[in-house]
């Protein structure tokens, strides 16, 4: 294997393991969510954010990493993200955690896995026809938060931690 | 607050502050190892592994395909980040004795039976159109959700709003049952 690879197997393990720790990979968990009736996932996801965001932009500004912003391509972003949606809730698994739950025992995700295989190949086929209509749209390119808007990402990192603690009192509070 | 939840897992948000430290070393160690920052995603591994299917037997389609030729099919390391989650979360859930075979979760089956074919048919057309959401909004709750809004990457606060609100309508049509 090369460290590339190793890396990642490494990096995949570990996180792994601390998506079945936080028990949010399972179906039940995923649909609780969009049901709005646990809200565990936003929970460690909004958790790993919150301290990700801070390291992350650290390195940055010392010159160590590179930013890899996903294009804000109106049609792409906003029919894909729909799409998604539509398809997670029937499935109750992402890509990364269908994975997971296999590891988990969840034999159905096999399915989930075989139908994200298929849809793969569907997009690869669509690819010419999306990138020529939808993808063609309007694309404001690969842009963060503080471009769009002018503030410096140290404003609105403690402005987006402050929304989120908020958010978790409120899920604690309500008992999700 | 609770270290140990009910069923026997991790304070999630505990567990997801780890999530983030292990994001922090991860865009560390790559941009250190392999010259060039990458961040964890999953949904671009499918498209790999299926080029690797029809590679089999269409390799002529795959190899005029723009999009295989865009991504590179390749065992890469976000392949083998997605190997590693099967792997870890069957390390942790065997070691904590959550390991459980499910054919059908309780959710699905209050809603449509115990029919194992129709959840299988279910997770198989969800997976479909999930994928190619994921790939038109050029990510995943992985990619997108945590990835893209730790870097506040405009496009991944669109996406991750817009996979959440349309699975919550979805959710509420597939699983409420309408009251009689």
């Amino acid at each position: 294997m090369s460290i590339d690879q190793i890396l990642g197997l490494i990096t995949g393990i570990v996180f792994g393991f601390l998506l079945q720790k936080g028990r949010v990979i399972r179906f039940e968990k995923q649909v609780g969510a969009l049901l709005i009736k646990d809200m565990t996932i936003f929970k460690f996801m909004l958790s790993a954010i919150m301290v990700g965001m801070v390291g992350i932009y650290i390195l940055f500004d010392m010159g160590i990493i590179t930013l890899s912003h996903k294009p804000m391509n109106v049609g792409a972003v906003v029919i894909g993200g729909i799409l998604f949606g539509f398809g997670w809730a029937v499935m109750g698994f992402c890509p990364g955690t269908s994975s997971a739950a296999l590891g988990e025992g969840r034999v159905h995700a096999v399915f989930a896995i075989l139908g994200m295989l298929v849809g793969a190949a569907i997009f690869a086929e669509l690819y010419p026809f999306l990138s020529s209509t939808v993808m063609a749209w309007k694309d404001f390119g690969k842009i963060g938060l503080q471009d769009a808007i002018g503030i410096t990402h140290w404003v609105i990192i403690p402005i987006f931690w402050a929304a989120v603690i908020g958010l978790f009192f409120l899920f604690e509070k309500k008992g999700l | 607050m609770k270290l140990k939840t009910k069923d026997g897992g991790w304070n999630p948000y505990f567990a997801g502050a780890l999530v983030g430290i292990l994001a922090i070393a991860s865009v560390y160690a790559t941009t250190m190892l392999m010259g060039k920052t990458n961040y964890i995603g999953a949904s671009t591994t499918f498209v790999r592994a299926v080029g690797f299917v029809e590679q089999v037997f269409a390799s002529e389609r795959v190899a005029q395909n723009a999009y295989f030729a865009a991504t590179k099919i390749k065992v890469d390391w976000q392949f083998m980040l997605v190997i590693g989650i099967f792997l870890g979360a069957l390390v942790s859930s065997l070691t904590d004795k959550s390991f459980k075979l499910e054919k059908v979760p309780p959710i699905w089956q209050e809603r449509f039976g115990s029919s194992v074919t129709k959840r299988a048919v279910g997770a198989f057309l969800g997976g479909i159109v999930a994928m190619i959401g994921a790939r038109l909004a050029d990510g995943c709750p992985s990619g997108h959700g945590l990835s893209g809004v730790m870097q506040l990457s405009v496009s991944s606060f669109v996406a991750l709003g817009l996979f959440f609100v349309s699975g919550v309508v979805v959710a509420a049509l597939v699983y409420k049952r309408r009251a009689s």
